[in-house]
């Protein structure tokens, strides 16, 4: 479904501040697998989703999604195939448009924009029914600015949008980084809900451990840009956050320092 | 102020919602700061003059007068997009090599249309004593058709996603949008409604001048702005008439303080009353603010 070979991306390459990000990942997801990715700041996480969704071009390597060859087609080209929710609540949503007017940039998400209406009846309609599924009273706030809405409510709005339409991946950039725990859970419950109904093929960028052995099917750990840890099934079910910790240490050959890995 | 002088103040004022409409999509809806105005409204014309003066029919003028900003628009945009070039340089940089080309298109620095039919000239006959009644009449209609021509536009898909461009273009992208197409098709919309009002422009006029571009921006960035002050709203359609009567009060208030007499104010200080309007509309909003917390200020 997903496949990556040795992706290779240097930032600035040439000048002092050089930066090397991907080096030579490789990665094959299945379709319908519900993947996590951990690692540390730096290990490569955000921008190879952003090479997946395309707003960061690779320097070398190959990316195939469901068979179609996406390594040098612009992001806007692949939205048709990639669905994408971000770390920041205001970067997925408009926040000068009304929340109807953002559902319906997504409903034509991979699809001809053309000169007929972009709402309708049977449209808010169907806005109506799928915000009510989320149990925080927006079904009747479509045409409200996006602005209004606090960033847990955006980020479930925004995953809405994602399941709109259609996808062959669900990209999902710590996207509970930026809410208070309770709100956390919220969306995490809703992202496992989301997914399961739709059968999504996802990638969960998190930065949590617990998060990651708590839901899905595998967990990816990333460091240095390349995939240092690959665990599924039996093998991964069987594992606890501390096992995962001890393996992240014997990779990186160091103490873990980062104390964001180990909270939540 | 006489009745005709009043009439003269609202011909301009709908002349310049069309610039200010123009102005609305570059600087409000695309986040474009874009001067291309200067150039493109004299551009507008200098088309239109030239064809009107060489025989050609005043309405078939006005369309390749649009024809001509929307390349310019699109011009600007494309130095921005393409070349990375800084938005307000890339229209510095169209702004000026406009003049040369407007000079160009006219063959002389001005080009009178005294006589000249017009698309107004149809509807006035040989009585011309009607002129200041049709000419008016005639543009509230362009201006009518041309507001709600944007809102229905805005409202479509392709509408909303250039929307989504200038307030958001990372999320548009993400959703499927060309924004680099959205911006180029709507700086060169802009700039087709900003030469098309200067196609109007030297009809009422009775001629273009080259120079008859100074300041074109300001006077539409100023309507937008007093239109914002006036009309506060995040609906679209609500917005595109605050644009409009915001054009219309900045002529009216404008031809008031020239007509003063008491005041003193004469020609000359036309920009130095643009200037004081704009500051004022700037401010306005802080000051509502500022005496709505004050414990009975607010009536």
């Amino acid at each position: 479904m997903l496949r990556a070979d040795t992706l290779f991306k240097t930032f600035n390459p040439g000048t002092p501040i050089e930066n090397p990000v991907l080096r030579g990942l490789s990665l094959q997801i299945d379709s319908g697998q519900f993947v996590t990715v951990i690692g540390s700041n730096g290990a490569g996480k955000s921008t190879f989703l952003n090479a997946l969704g395309g707003d960061v071009i690779v320097d070398s390597g190959s990316l195939h999604i469901d068979g179609k060859d996406v390594t040098r087609t612009p992001g806007w080209q692949r939205a048709g195939l990639v669905a994408r929710v971000f770390q920041d609540p205001m970067a997925g949503t408009c926040e000068n448009l009304s929340i109807e007017e953002n559902m319906a940039l997504a409903y034509y998400r991979g699809r001809k924009r053309g000169f007929g209406p972009a709402l309708n009846r049977s449209l808010r309609e169907l806005f109506r029914d799928k915000l009510a599924t989320l149990k925080l009273g927006l079904e009747n706030r479509l045409p409200d600015r996006m602005g209004l809405l606090s960033g847990g409510q955006r980020q479930a709005v925004s995953l809405l949008m994602a399941s709109l339409q259609p996808s062959r991946i669900l990209l999902l950039d710590e996207h509970t980084a930026a809410l208070d725990p309770k709100t956390a859970a919220f969306v995490l419950e809703l992202t496992d809900r989301i997914v399961h109904e739709n059968q999504l093929t996802a990638l969960m960028v998190t930065h949590s451990m617990r998060q990651a052995l708590d839901r899905c099917h595998r967990t990816v750990m990333l460091h240095q840009g390349r995939v240092v840890l690959d665990v599924a099934g039996e093998e991964r079910s069987r594992m606890q956050v501390t096992d995962l910790l001890a393996m992240f240490e014997k990779t990186r050959g160091e103490a873990i320092d980062d104390d964001a890995l180990l909270l939540g | 102020m006489t009745l005709i002088a009043l009439m003269g103040a609202l011909e301009i004022g709908l002349i310049f919602a069309l610039v200010a409409l123009g102005v609305l999509i570059s600087f409000r809806i695309l986040d474009f700061p874009d001067l291309t105005a200067d150039g493109s409204f004299p551009l507008g014309g200098a088309v239109a003059a030239t064809l009107i003066a060489g025989g050609h029919d005043p309405w078939l003028a006005c369309g390749v007068a649009a024809l001509a900003g929307a390349a310019s628009g699109w011009l600007t945009a494309w130095l921005n997009v393409r070349l990375g070039i800084l938005q307000l340089l890339a229209s510095i940089l169209v702004m000026i090599a406009l003049y040369s080309i407007n000079l160009r298109i006219m063959g002389a620095p001005n080009m009178p249309l005294i006589g000249s039919p017009t698309i107004f000239s149809p509807f006035i006959g040989d009585n011309f004593d009607i002129a200041w009644q049709v000419q008016p009449a005639m543009l509230a209609a362009l201006i009518v058709v041309a507001k709600l021509g944007l809102d229905v536009f805005f409202a479509s898909q392709a509408g909303l996603a250039m929307r989504a461009t200038g307030a958001n273009a990372r999320m548009a992208r993400a959703q499927g949008i060309a924004t680099e197409r959205m911006v180029l098709a709507g700086m060169a919309l802009s700039n087709a409604l900003i030469a098309v009002a200067g196609a109007l422009y030297v009809q009422t006029q009775g001629g273009a001048d080259v120079s008859m571009g100074v300041g074109t921006i300001v006077v539409g960035l100023a309507a937008v702005i007093i239109g914002e002050t006036l009309l506060p709203s995040r609906t679209l359609w609500v917005i595109t008439l605050a644009t409009v009567l915001g054009a219309l009060l900045y002529r009216l208030l404008i031809a008031l303080a020239l007509n003063a007499d008491f005041i003193g104010l004469q020609a000359q200080d036309l920009n130095l009353i643009t200037a004081l309007l704009v500051g004022f509309a700037l401010v306005l909003p802080k000051l509502k603010a500022k005496l709505a917390r004050k414990p009975g200020g607010a009536r």
